[in-house]
């Protein structure tokens, strides 16, 4: 399968889906008819065995077809004209496919999908704040299930998890228990989904079969005889080798992804500890080889990369045009009893990221303090080949911030992050991404004392005309009246989302798979799962805070600037006005340089936002929590949004992640890590700072071990994450130039990698703009 | 040692005059490091690259691509020394008397003053926000210029402060000093980066100005002293990089009291837009850098007579393979220094 392969949309499991659902299934509660649709679908989907392929298994008929949700948002025929025409992450629609749709899809699921229900529950003042580009909503056209999985599958078969779930059945207090029925439901959901998985094995083991049968290559010939074996023995019982183990995964990931589009990362998690045992006792036993294990490992990788993302329509789909669906392996960090747990695998692994080059799954590394230098080393060597990958992860800040939100020590060092920067506990925590929050589009309505300017609506509490506040304390009083009032906005529309998952799409064969959904016999939809978390990931940190400390700096401190002459600057987007525009950019504080005068008001504004949103109840249990990070959406969020008082022009980019603005720290990257430090990381579920290197830095030994001290002493300072793009802006534009030239050229976007030509020409802009720290 | 740095904390003594604080400084000796450029040079060198730090006094830098040409400098200049020209920025230096005016109303840092005063408190408060990058990377504070011993009580007061706060301490210094100054300073520095540039005296002072009596004299009482010393020797074609100079500058290092490596410099031209932006002429123009194949009989040369030979801080072996783009690992042949 070549890099070039254009994805594809398949209709196979929408006409599956829509089959299912066309029969009258009025009898059976929800669990139980998502388990119906999920045997229904892995009864009679395509079974997909490549040539020479030994990890076998699909999403969709093919590799690279992908499959559609029309229960959770029915694609209409003008969205597969554009995602069929549009320039990038473009997605091969056939005049079947079509058809299929005009004919079966559309007509069907009109009134019916979740997208529908959910606008059409949502209040007022949501939909103009969503329209306006205040928030996004994660979970209007898709599931939720951010999660990743722990080591449960290694030692358990799904004939273990159903002895458990029957158990669990047997001992339901139906006197006592006012919940009972409800647990019944769900439980035998559960066992419904379990059965589906194993019978789907058995299909390939069947196809291993009649394709052994006529080969005539003996090498071949037994190779399919032991993908038939493998197919039988797991998933229902436990793996017995290295091999068995990586198809279990394989067959796992595919029937969570395929139950729903729980986009955003379903992951492996910690592979190198979970394969392990595999690889030490198969070299022990003389059946298997370094070799062996590292091509097993490149097959699942193969696996990952011809699944891309199920695309999006509108706004989510500039939200994060990408074809990853952010499945992440993190290797190295701790061990469940808080030891280094870097092994030969960890390295391994890293020999695969390098060999293999691919934008998912999406490589990161957990650094410990208890983790050696080499092993950080080892992953700054592939960083400068200049792919963006590994990203990298401070573990022992993880652990912290688990803790805080109340994690029992084992299951934080069990955790990790996945997504872009997410914090979560593997395999026993629902941690949601529920959409991301504009905070400068706020101060903007702040500032226009409650109106959208670029649409004149009112849309935002009245909090007074900015002209009059006589402290920059007032003014930053009203912002945070502002932001309360939105982030309420916000999570009483998720308390309404979560509960139409939770009464019409409950996720049976994901809750198999995540503590403690079958002791409690509660779906991961319904708060099954042992830690519960919402997210709003806050995005703009860096405009948002050399916007407020321009107005501070010159409106109420130097008092060169009145206000009333910055929002007519502003409202004329600078036209006329360069020299202070000029001034802005130049001769202000700003965030990323370690300047406190800016980076102690950047602490406000986290801590403003940490206070709106953090320890607030969700739906199931649990509570919210704040990351920042921003995927591709700031380029959004900017279009929205006007001019702003740190000089940016109206429609560009908002800064990502924590990072600074594009070319706004200019003391070097110990001064970026400074200030990015200064936020309390460890009172957030994941923070994302991206720096730029030339491939200069790390060009010898010694500039590798100066990089690594660097990001030692970040992590020291408890910073969550920090990932670098090695490429110099010379080699990005003659990219943009001649895009045939650079098809393989790989750059770090947000939480994750994409290949550059892919990018929207915005985009690529912005990734040439981000500070070019050539200082080596 | 503490008690030293208090002192400093509470009077203001001498002021310094400096021109950068560069952070993340990491071809200034061993680990992550802050640099600290001091103004003011007694040597004019035609290769320097950094012209700014020659003078001892304050100059205008303009950066022309900066200019977006809004005028707000030319009504505020008393002595119409600034106008706009192809839109951008024009300044007559023959007119300028030196009020910064312009500098200070320009928007986009296309004109700046280049050179501040500054005290040990300043600096100290600007180098210990690294310091847990020092810490970690086994980094530090350097000293460059300019020429630091051009500033003797100030570079005195700023190393005795830094070696207060535990800071490992580089000179990076021409050696033309008297040598009571290096004596003074000598044992408040980790690392001396020492300059050797011409070993022939009536060649030193016609390229740079000053005889390198002194220069070569205090290097070999450095030595004596048991100072940690890396000779750093620049590579000028057609001017250093000559048979006589290069093996007159062997033989004089290995004839030290202490063994010492040599770091080759490598001449560069990036040094070339500085000086049309300080209103300066740049006499090496036509001046290319080194091939590999000279450079690498340099090193062979210097590695003769049993010197250990870097080129830019790299072992010259790992050196002339990564030029010649093949990717060979440098192994841990990193200085053991202070």
């Amino acid at each position: 399968m070549s890099l070039e392969t254009k994805p594809w949309i398949s209709p196979e499991r929408a006409q599956l889906i829509t089959q299912f659902y066309r029969e009258d299934h009025k009898t059976v509660s929800a669990p139980i008819c998502r388990a119906l649709v999920f045997k229904h679908l892995l009864e009679n989907k395509k079974i997909y065995i490549g040539d020479g392929e030994v990890i076998v298994g699909e999403k969709g008929p093919a590799p690279k077809a992908v499959p559609t949700y029309p229960e959770l948002c029915c694609h209409s025929l003008e969205d597969l004209e554009i995602l069929n025409s549009r320039e990038k992450v473009s997605f091969a629609v056939s005049e079947e496919t079509r058809r299929i749709y005009a004919e079966e899809i559309i007509p069907f699921w009109k009134g019916r999908s979740m997208r529908e229900l959910i606008f059409s529950d949502m209040a007022k003042e949501w939909k103009d704040a969503f329209a306006a580009g205040v928030f996004t909503e994660f979970m209007e056209q898709r599931a939720p299930g951010h999660t990743v999985l722990d080591n449960k599958i290694y030692h358990q078969g799904m004939l273990d998890f159903k002895r458990r779930i029957e158990e669990r059945i047997a001992s339901l207090d139906y006197l006592n228990d006012p919940d009972a029925y409800d647990k019944k439901q769900e439980l035998t959901a559960m066992g419904i989904a379990a059965d589906a998985l194993i019978r789907y094995a058995q299909r390939h083991a069947e196809r291993a079969r009649e394709l052994a049968a006529t080969e005539r290559d003996p090498v071949r010939k037994r190779e399919l005889k032991r993908i038939a074996e493998v197919c039988i023995h797991i998933p229902a019982y436990a793996p017995r080798d290295f091999w068995e183990a990586i198809q279990y995964y394989w067959f796992v990931h595919l029937g969570v992804t395929l139950e729903l589009n729980t986009w955003d990362a379903f992951s492996p998690g910690r592979l190198d500890q979970h394969l392990y045992p595999f690889y030490q006792r198969g070299v022990a036993d003389g059946t298997l080889t370094l070799t062996q294990a590292e091509e097993l490992l490149q097959c699942l990788w193969i696996k990952f990369h011809n699944q891309p993302a199920p695309p999006k329509v509108g706004v989510t789909a500039e939200e994060s045009a990408t074809y990853t669906d952010f499945v992440t392996v993190d290797p190295g960090g701790l061990t469940p009893e808080g030891e280094d747990a870097v092994n030969e695998l960890s390295y391994l692994i890293l020999d695969v990221v390098e060999e293999m080059r691919l934008i998912q799954p999406n490589a990161r590394i957990q650094v410990s303090k208890k983790n050696p230098d080499r092993f950080l080393k080892r992953a700054a060597e592939i960083i400068r080949t200049g792919f963006g990958q590994p990203s990298i992860f401070n573990a022992d800040a993880i652990v912290q911030e688990l803790l805080r939100q109340g994690k029992s020590i084992v299951d934080a060092r069990c955790g990790g992050s996945s997504g872009c920067v997410e914090t979560g506990a593997y395999g026993k925590e629902s941690y949601i991404l529920t959409g991301y929050f504009n905070m400068p589009k706020v101060l903007e309505i702040t500032l226009n004392n409650r109106v959208d300017p670029r649409t004149g609506k009112r849309i935002g509490l009245e909090t007074g005309d900015p002209r009059e506040s006589t402290s920059f304390e007032e003014l930053f009083s009203a912002y945070e009246r502002q932001l309360n009032y939105f982030i309420d906005i916000k999570i009483c529309g998720n308390n309404v989302i979560e509960r139409l998952y939770a009464k019409y799409m409950p996720s049976p064969f994901l809750s198999i798979l995540i503590d403690d959904c079958i002791e409690t016999g509660k779906d991961y939809h319904v708060g099954g799962a042992r830690y519960n978390s919402a997210y709003i990931q806050g995005v703009g940190l860096g405009t948002m805070t050399d916007s407020m400390t321009a107005i501070k700096y010159h409106v109420f401190d130097r008092k060169d600037l009145t206000m009333d002459e910055l929002l007519a600057t502003l409202e004329s987007n600078f036209a006329g006005n360069e020299p202070l525009r000029q001034l802005l950019l130049n001769k202000t504080p700003k965030y990323g340089n370690d300047d406190d005068y800016a980076d102690d008001i950047m602490k406000l504004l986290f801590d403003a936002y940490f206070n709106a949103i953090d320890g607030r109840p969700n739906t199931k249990g649990g509570h919210y929590r704040i990351n920042l990070l921003p995927t591709t959406v700031h380029v959004y969020f900017g279009s929205v949004l006007g001019a702003t008082p740190d000089g940016r022009q109206a429609g560009t980019p908002l800064s990502e992640g924590i990072s600074p603005v594009q070319g706004a720290d200019r003391r070097g990257p110990t001064a970026t890590l400074k200030s990015a430090a200064k936020i309390d990381h460890l009172r957030t579920g994941g923070t994302l700072l991206n720096q730029k290197l030339t491939p200069k830095l790390l060009a010898d030994s010694d500039g590798l071990d100066k990089f690594v001290k660097l990001v030692r002493t970040y992590f020291r300072l408890d910073g969550h994450h920090v990932q670098y793009n090695v490429i110099d802006a010379a080699t990005l534009r003659a990219a943009q130039q001649s895009p045939e030239k650079y098809r393989d050229l790989i750059v770090r976007v947000a939480g994750y990698s994409d290949y550059f030509c892919n990018l929207s020409k915005a985009l690529q802009d912005e990734i040439i703009a981000r500070t070019d720290h050539d200082s080596f | 040692m503490i008690a030293n740095f208090l002192k400093h904390e509470g009077n203001v003594l001498s002021n310094g005059f400096i021109f950068d604080i560069k952070k993340f400084a990491v071809h200034d000796g061993p680990g992550i490091r802050t640099t600290v450029f001091f103004k003011g040079c007694p040597l004019s060198c035609p290769w320097c690259h950094n012209p700014e730090g020659q003078s001892f006094s304050p100059e205008i830098m303009l950066v022309e691509s900066r200019c977006t040409g809004c005028r707000e400098c030319i009504p505020r200049c008393p002595e119409h020394a600034v106008s706009l020209a192809n839109g951008s920025v024009r300044l007559d230096r023959e007119k300028c008397t030196g009020c910064w005016e312009c500098t200070a109303v320009c928007p986009t840092e296309a004109l700046t003053v280049v050179g501040w005063k500054t005290t040990v408190k300043e600096i100290m408060a600007e180098v210990v926000r690294d310091i847990l990058f020092y810490d970690e990377s086994g980094g530090g504070v350097t000293l460059s210029g300019g020429e630091p011993l051009g500033q003797p009580e100030f570079l005195v007061e700023l190393l005795q402060a830094l070696r207060g706060q535990g800071i490992r301490t580089t000179l990076d210094t021409s050696g033309y000093a008297l040598w009571d100054v290096v004596d003074e300073i000598r044992p408040l520095v980790g690392l001396f980066l020492y300059d050797l540039k011409l070993i022939n005296d009536s060649a030193h002072r016609h390229y740079t100005d000053v005889s390198n009596g002194p220069i070569l004299e205090n290097l070999e009482k450095l030595s004596k002293h048991g100072s940690r010393i890396v000779v750093r020797v620049p590579v000028v074609p057609g001017i250093s990089d000559t048979k006589d100079n290069m093996e007159g500058i062997a033989r004089f290092v290995s004839s030290l009291p202490e063994k010492h490596p040599i770091d080759l410099l490598l001449y560069h031209r990036a040094g070339i837009d500085k000086y049309a932006r300080l209103g300066k002429e740049y006499h090496l123009a036509e001046t290319n850098s080194s091939t590999n194949d000279e450079i690498e009989a340099i090193a062979k040369m210097m590695d003769s007579y049993g010197l250990k030979v870097t080129i830019g801080g790299e072992p010259y072996v790992a050196f002339c393979a990564d030029r010649a783009t093949a990717q060979v690992e440098s192994g841990d042949e990193t200085l053991d220094l202070p």
